[in-house]
Formats: structure tokens, sequence, C-alpha cells
């Protein structure tokens, strides 16, 4: 074994990060064994399998994974702002935007957008928790621990450097000869199990675990966009998980899959990677417009207009995401008439996604519209992500694509479609679905100052790189020259880019400013809400709902308070059973990662005892013969009184 | 939303502030077939203009009209199911729009992937630009001539270019000349242009291939029929012959500056096989093989760098090259490891 292969040497910025990770452990560790918190992490936390707790662990997680993409966001634009900036070497720029792209997309976006269907979507059909609530937690703990893997890689080793879609053979031993591309392979396959099992999970759950009376057609908007989100899910990631099994024999057992000879195929990387890839971007953004639909009505007093369109048009851009993968790579020489076909097909998806938007507008007409801050940013979504839209579409054009592939102007569209697509979305989904959870509401005031502040500041950094990719500009470009003429632009987005860090740093202060402050909230549906989700307490009690709702209309809870059509008829409480917390997933996750580790590093027999002990905590895990508890009737009761007087118990 | 004022102005005086369409590489066409797709671009601009206009003047429309405001204080608004007629005109309209783009799209790739109408009764002028590490190789088998880091061609000649890679995923990209294509390792790839006026305009590699990749910028200078015939003359007289060995050289180096040579390097090592060409619907049969032998032979001597060095940039650019580098890279010498 070569000790040196863990070294990463000479910038500072490095050891700055080494040392800022080990006092924060040590502050962490330190910090728990004084307040004497271990039990209550491991007994609340570590353990639980309560479908609302591991949405907040997913959301903590995904809020700072967001600032660590972010950093990486800001040393690029810092290292692009003005020619030959001298901030950042090549070698590690190129490992700063792999890890932004890789971080944002998988570590962050996902699981925030998995975090809220967490929380909500049991809330939202009127179920007491996930189908597998077990199986949930091992979802969690490996996305988590396949995170933290890949984060490790800045410090120990080295990040992985062929960009986020880690072409082949650029990403080879070949060519990528330090440990950064096993992280890539190991840390996506890791985490990207974990995203498997909870597509399983939320379909099932989704399908046999909605409230009486709701039919498929009577499901909120946010349901349905995660019941076909988690079908893309079991679609797309067997894909993924085969390609980075190859990808992890040809780096570490010397097999031939993806290099250039002995009749390796770098292309097909490309292909698996994008088979994967492209449905990827509507896993985020798909749930995000489910989020907007339910913002969308609630802000504007309306029911949601055309729904069956909406839902069909998510069912079709569903299947057509599969259908389009070649379109990032119409320059691989494939020919007019394959390019023809792909191009047709991409540029199909613009019309279901036109559908939406225009059902969205006419929601809004005849409404009454507040502009609260989830609405807003819901809002400052549609003219935005329209943007976006157009551009996908001059994208979409193969010949017109020869110009803009690899380019900054591509770089410019997909950030128009996925931060006002899935990050104004999580934001919005953030602000709204707060209450329900922590029982009080986010700072308006100073949620409508990081809104201003993320809004503008994502156009001054994102627009000018439209024009930069018209110019020439190419991608992952770590300098160039003054003659370029590319440096004013890229000093704009820069500007830019300050401004969204400080957008960012305000919408976390609100968190802390409202938790500290705001009053709690005693009614249980500060929004004046239309869905299941806010007819229960805030915060919601372990059961979710103490007697299981019943649904005759599309909007249960606008119905039940317009219409006086009742949600329970039931009045009778009754005992409710629910699972036994279980330490067993947490285990299973810390030992995944220690397997990952050994093998980036391929050191072969510690591997072979981590392998051994998933086998091992799998098989206590099978045998398992705890069937959960009971909560018994009198306790339902005393829990349910003190939540009506607007006591947290 | 009276606020987004500020945002809309600065979007005008970002576009008014931009030097002028000189400076925009890709719609400053030098070729019929960048012509194409920069009118291409500008089509799909104008629509894509329309169809924003559309949405932006209803949004505000919508926004305007039932914010909530004291007058409609306490006003529920009405269940309203959709409408099948509207619903079905935003349908139909997208796909009429997506229809026409589809119609322009196959028609500009077929003319694009094709020699130029105006030029199709010449034969073209094949250079094969092949790419290792982080520098191009123009090979002219008519000429027998090759150039490192730079290519000249004539004016008002259709050219073919060949592209394969000896490492990494490259594309060879002029943007003021054509769209870019790949250059892989194990098919060869075409692109044809024309260039209908005379001057120096930038190429490069627009795809990501690593730590040199900022610096695979070159010249393609479009010469006269006159100047170019000199050239290649003077080239064919002055240069010295490319070796195998002398070959085997520059592909082990990282990084290089100009070179010129009076032979080139498919003699000895010939390029992968085409596989382009029925896919494009050259009428050619199937040929699933997977290159020239010879040339995945060939990658046994290609210079991949040994792990310990790994792609480190720390080989010195030759210092007999016949000009200086195109830009002083950043010092790399202090990332030791990776």
């Amino acid at each position: 074994m070569d000790l040196d292969k863990f070294k990463v040497h000479g910038e500072p910025l490095i050891y700055g990060a080494m040392i800022s990770i080990a006092l924060a452990t040590i502050g962490i560790l330190v910090g728990l064994t004084y307040f004497k918190k271990w039990g209550y992490l491991w007994r609340e936390w570590l353990t639980t399998v309560d479908h609302k707790k591991i949405g907040i662990m997913y959301i903590l997680a995904a809020l700072l994974m967001l600032f660590r993409g972010g950093v990486d966001a800001m040393m690029m634009r810092l290292q692009t702002a003005a020619p030959e900036m001298k901030f950042l070497d090549a070698q590690h720029y190129n490992e700063v935007f792999t890890t932004h792209g890789l971080i944002m997309i998988l570590f962050m976006a996902m699981p925030f957008i998995i975090g809220l269907m967490n929380v909500i979507i049991p809330l939202q059909i009127g179920a007491r928790d996930v189908a597998f609530p077990r199986l949930n937690a091992v979802s969690f703990w490996l996305f988590f621990m396949g995170a933290m893997l890949l984060n490790i890689s800045f410090v120990i080793g080295g990040s992985p450097d062929a960009g986020w879609s880690a072409y082949f053979p650029l990403a080879s031993l070949e060519f990528s000869p330090t440990v950064g591309n096993n992280y890539y392979s190991l840390a996506l396959q890791i985490s990207g199990i974990g995203t498997l099992i909870t597509g399983v999970n939320f379909i099932v759950t989704i399908l046999k675990m909605r409230a009486p009376g709701m039919t498929l057609m009577k499901m909120p908007m946010f349901t349905w966009s995660v019941l076909i989100t988690n079908v893309i899910i079991v679609f797309a990631f067997p894909v993924l998980t085969i390609a980075l099994a190859m990808m992890m024999f040809d780096r570490l057992f010397g097999s031939q899959f993806f290099t250039m000879a002995n009749g390796g195929m770098d292309m097909l990387w490309a292909n698996l990677f994008w088979v994967w890839g492209h449905p990827e971007v509507y896993i985020v953004i798909l749930p995000a417009f489910g989020i907007y639909s339910e913002i969308i009505a609630t802000f504007s007093k309306k029911n949601l207009y055309g729904y069956t369109s909406m839902v069909f048009s998510m069912l079709i851009i569903s299947l057509l995401s599969f259908l389009v993968w070649a379109h990032h790579f119409y320059t691989m020489g494939q020919g007019a008439m394959v390019n023809s076909f792909f191009s047709i097909t991409t540029m199909a998806i613009a019309v279901p996604t036109g559908v939406k938007i225009f059902n969205w507008l006419f929601t809004l007409r005849k409404g009454r519209i507040t502009f609260t801050t989830p609405m807003l940013y819901t809002l400052a979504f549609i003219p935005i992500f329209t943007i976006g839209g157009v551009t996908g579409v001059m994208l979409a054009m193969a010949s017109a694509d020869y110009q803009y592939h690899n380019t900054m102007f591509l770089v410019a569209h997909f950030h128009y479609v996925l931060i006002p697509g899935a990050v104004f979305a999580v934001i919005a989904g953030f602000h709204y679905w707060f209450p329900k959870v922590f029982g009080f509401r986010l700072n308006e005031r100073l949620g409508k100052h990081a809104f201003w502040w993320i809004i503008i500041s994502f156009n001054v950094t994102f627009f000018p790189m439209f024009f930069l990719g018209l110019m020439g500009m190419t991608r992952r470009l770590y300098t160039y020259s003054k003659e370029s003429g590319f440096g004013p632009l890229n000093m704009l987005s820069f500007v830019g880019a300050v401004g969204l860090a400080i957008g960012f740093v305000i919408l976390v202060y609100n968190i802390y400013w409202s938790t500290r402050y705001m009053p709690r909230d005693t009614t249980n549906d500060p929004w004046d809400g239309r869905t299941l989700e806010w007819a229960t307490h805030s915060p919601i009690p372990l059961y979710n709902f103490a007697i299981v709702p019943k649904v005759e209309t599309r909007d249960a809870l606008w119905s039940a308070k317009q219409e006086n059509i009742p949600l329970y008829t039931d009045t009778k409480y009754t005992k409710i059973h629910m699972p036994s917390n279980t330490g067993k997933p947490f285990i299973l996750g810390v030992v995944f990662f220690f397997l990952g580790f050994f093998l980036v590093f391929s050191m072969w027999i510690p591997a072979i005892v981590a392998g051994i002990g998933i086998l091992v905590v799998l098989a206590f895990m099978s045998f398992d013969k705890d069937q959960g508890y009971y909560i018994p009737v009198e306790e339902v009761i005393a829990t349910e009184k003190k939540l009506m007087r607007g006591e947290t118990v | 939303m009276k606020k987004k004022g500020p945002l809309y102005a600065l979007f005008l005086s970002l576009i008014l502030l931009l030097p002028g369409c000189s400076s925009i590489a890709v719609l400053n066409p030098k070729g019929p077939s960048a012509r194409t797709l920069s009118d291409t671009i500008l089509l799909s601009i104008l629509v894509m203009l329309g169809v924003l206009a559309v949405v932006y003047i209803l949004y505000i429309f919508v926004l305007v009209k039932y914010r909530a405001k004291k007058s409609n204080e306490g006003y529920i608004p009405e269940h309203e199911e959709g409408n099948k007629v509207l619903e079905a005109i935003w349908i139909i309209i997208p796909i009429i729009i997506v229809a026409f783009l589809s119609v322009v799209t196959v028609k500009t790739t077929n003319e694009v992937e094709n020699v130029a109408a105006d030029y199709q009764d010449q034969t073209p002028l094949v250079i094969y630009a092949s790419s290792s590490n982080w520098k191009w190789h123009f090979s002219y088998p008519e000429e027998g001539i090759e150039t490192v880091n730079y290519v000249n061609m004539p004016v008002h000649r259709a050219v073919e270019f060949r592209m394969y890679s000896f490492g990494t995923i490259t594309s060879l990209w002029i943007p003021q000349l054509a769209g870019q294509k790949y250059a892989m390792s194990d098919m060869l790839t075409t692109l044809h242009l024309s260039a209908d006026t005379e001057g120096s305009y930038i190429g490069k590699n627009a795809n990501f291939s690593g730590k040199g990749f900022a610096h695979m910028e070159f010249e393609a200078l479009v010469l006269s029929n006159k100047g170019y015939e000199d050239w290649v003359k003077e080239v064919k007289e002055t240069a010295p012959k490319l070796t195998e060995e002398e070959f085997k050289g520059l592909l082990a180096t990282d990084y290089l500056g100009r070179k010129t040579y009076s032979s080139t390097h498919l003699e000895f090592s010939p390029p992968p096989g085409d596989h382009g060409e029925h896919m494009s619907g050259g009428g050619k049969e199937m040929d699933m093989d997977n290159g020239n032998q010879e040339h995945q032979d060939n990658k046994e001597i290609h210079p991949s760098p040994e792990p310990s060095s790994g792609t480190e940039f720390d080989s010195k650019p030759d210092p007999e090259v016949d000009q200086p580098l195109p830009s002083s890279p950043v010092d790399e010498s202090t990332h030791e490891g990776h």
C-alpha cells in the first residue's frame, strides 16, 4: 500500500479545509459530550425510522452540501473573473468544477427534494408513515455516507477531476491516475443504491397507502410528481449502477470496458451515463413542478387549472426523458439521421412543459394572488425557467448545437433550467412547509430580502454566459487570455455570484432568526392550505393523523373548509401501530462508507472485511423479529388534547 | 411585481453594452457552414422571443390584474376545472412551432454534414486533424506536409477535416468557419467547411480533456490560393521530414508550440477505421470493427504518462519549437501528488 496516495499537497486552501474539518469534528465531538447529547442523538436521530425526521436530516444534509457546492462555485467564478487569474491551478480548478456538479445535482438538489417528499408525501396522502420505514432509514444513511465519501476526497487523496460526466478515456486510470475517480465511482454507487431504494419505497407508499377515497386522479399534484419521479428513478438508476460498476472494474481491476485499446469503447460510457443522466434532470425537476403547483394553487386561492393535462404532461415528459439522451453528444459524429431523431424527441419535451406553464398562468387568472415568500419564488420561476426552456429548444436543434456544445451557452442554459426548476422550488417548498414541520413560519421580511438578492444575482451571474458561449468561450476553462475578450462578462458573472452568496447567507440567517423570535403558529394551517398535510397538527405528532382522514375531492382540506365535507368521519380513537427505531441502517451506512473508502485506495483485505460486515448487518436485518409497537389509545387521546391546546409534545 | 423593473433594465443594458455582434464569433460567420448555423440560430432566437413574449405578456397581465388588494378582499375565486379548447390551443401551437423547427433542424443538419452547396463540384481538400495530450496535429495527405498547432487552408475551397485522437476525447471547433465535432481514439469523424474570407480565425478544442485543456487553441489561417500554394511549396522546401521517432517524441510531449514538417505521420501511423460514413448515410456497408488495427497498435507506443508523473503538466515546452507558446500557462508546478 502506498501511503503517498492519501496526501494532497501544496495548496494553502486545502490545508485550510483540512484544519477546518478537523476543528469542526473535534468541536462537534466535544460539544456532544459536554452537553451529554450522545444518547439524544442516537435515540432521536441516528436510529429514527420516522419519515419526518429522516426528511429533516435529508434537508439538513442538502443545505450543508448547498454551501459546499456554493463555495466551489464561488472559487470557479473568482478564478475566471479576469484573464490569466492565478487563484487556482488547472488541477484544482478541474476538481472544483467536477465536485460542484456532482454535489449540486446528486447531493444537494436530489436529497433536498427527497427530504421534502419524505416529510410531506405521507401527510399529503393521509398515511402514517412510508411503506418501508426501516428501508427508508437505509436509503438516507447510504445517501449520507456516499456524500461524505465524496467530500473527504478533497482532503484525502484528491477529488475526481474529469468533470461530473466523467467521460472516458479521460476518467480512466491511464489519464486520471489519482484516486479521484475511484471516489466518483464508489461514492455515487453507494448513494445511488440509497436513491433506488427510495424509489421503490415511495412508489409502494403512494400506490398502497393513500387515505380512503383518494383515487389516483384525486391525488395532490406534488404526490403525482413524486410518484412519476420515483418511477423514473426505478428505471434510470440501475443504468447508473451498472455503468459505475463497469467504471470501477476499469479503474480498480484492469477491465477494458471504456479504454482506448482492446475493444474498449469510450462513447459507451457517454451513452450509459446520459441514459441515466438525462432522466436524472427530470428526477430533480418534476417534483419541483409538483411543489410549484401546490404553492400556486394555495396562494391564488384556486384549484389547479387543467389538472388532468398537468398529470398527462408529466407522464409524457417522463417517457420522453428516456428518448433524448444522445442530444448530449450530437457532435459525436453519429450522422444527420440519428441527430435528427434525438433533436425532434428533445424539442417535443417543450410541448408538455409549455402545457404546464400555461396551466399555471391560468390557475393564477381570476385568482386572488398573495405574494408570500414561497409564492415569490414560484412566480419568479415562471419567467426565468421559460428562458431556460426556450434556450433548451435552441440547444435541441442538432445543427445549431454544433456551435453551442460544450460552451458557456450550455452552462447558462442548464443553470437557467436547474436553478429555477430545482433550487427555487426546494427553497419555496422549504418556506411553504416549514411551519408544518416546526410549528412557526420563517420571517417574511428576511425571506423577501433573500429572495430579491437571489433572483437578481442569479440573472447577473448566468445571463452573461449565453453571450460568452456565443463568443466562443468553452466550459470548464480555467484560464483565458485577455485578447479573447471574455474578461468583462466573466467579471459581471462573478459579481452576480457574490450577490447569490449573500442571498443564501440571508436565507440561512432567516432560519436562525425565525427559530429564536418568530411567534408559534397555533392554527396548524397558516397559509389556508388545500391539501391533507395542513389537516394535522404542527408540529406533526409521531403518528401524523390520530384518525385517518377520508377524501372525496382533489383539494380535500379546502373542500372540508369551504363546503363542509367532513374529513374525519370516524370519531373514535384507536391504538396506532408504529415501527420501532433501529440502529442497523446507520451501522449499515457506516460499513458501506468504510467499504467504499478501502476500495478507493485498493486496500483489499479491509475491503473484504467490510464487505463481509455488510452481509452480516444485512443478515441481522433480515432476521429482525421486531414487529413494531402500538401507541395505546390513552396516549393518543392525551397527545391530541395537548396538541389541540397548542402545546408541543 | 413592479420590482422586476431593475431586472429588465439590467438585461437591456447588458445587451446594449455588448460590443456589437463582431465579437460574437458564432454570429459572425466566415464560411457557408458557419453561416447556415448562424442563420439557424438567429431564426430560432426570433421564434423563441415570440414564445417568451406570449408567456411574459400573459404573466404580467395576470399578476397585475389578479393580485390581492383591498378591493378584492374576501373574494374567494370560483372552482375552475380547465377548458378543453384553451388547453388544446396550447398543445397544438407548440406542436406547430416544434414541427417547424424540426424541419429547419433536419435540413440544416444535413447541410452542414455535407459539402456546402456552392462547393459541391470541387474535390475537397482533406486535412487529418488529430489530438494528443494538449496539442493538435494537422496532416495534409495530398501535399504531404504536416503542421502542429496551426492549420492553413485556401480560401473558397471545400475542406474536409477528418478527426481522431491519440488520447482523450477532444472536439475540433473553429467557431467562425463551422460547428465542432469530436475527435475520438476509435473512430474517424468528418467535418466539412470552407471559408469565404481570408483571415486568421481562432480554433480550439471544445471538449474538456484534462489539465492542459485551456491551452488547446490553434490558429486557422485562410490564405489566398496563391498564398496557400506558396506556403505549401515553402514548407516542402524548408521544413524537415517527420520521422516516426520524431512523431513519437511529439506525442510524448504534453505541450508544444507550432511545428511544421514536410511529410505526414499518416504513413507510419494510420488513422482509425472510418466509422462516420455509414452513419451519416454515405451508403457504405456496415463496418463495425473497432478502428484500424494499426492505429490501435499505436496506442502501445502512445505516450500515456506514467502514473508517477501522472497528467502532470511538468514537462517544459520543447525549446526547439518555431514559435512561442500561444499563451503563458499559469504556473503549475506547485501542485504535486495528483
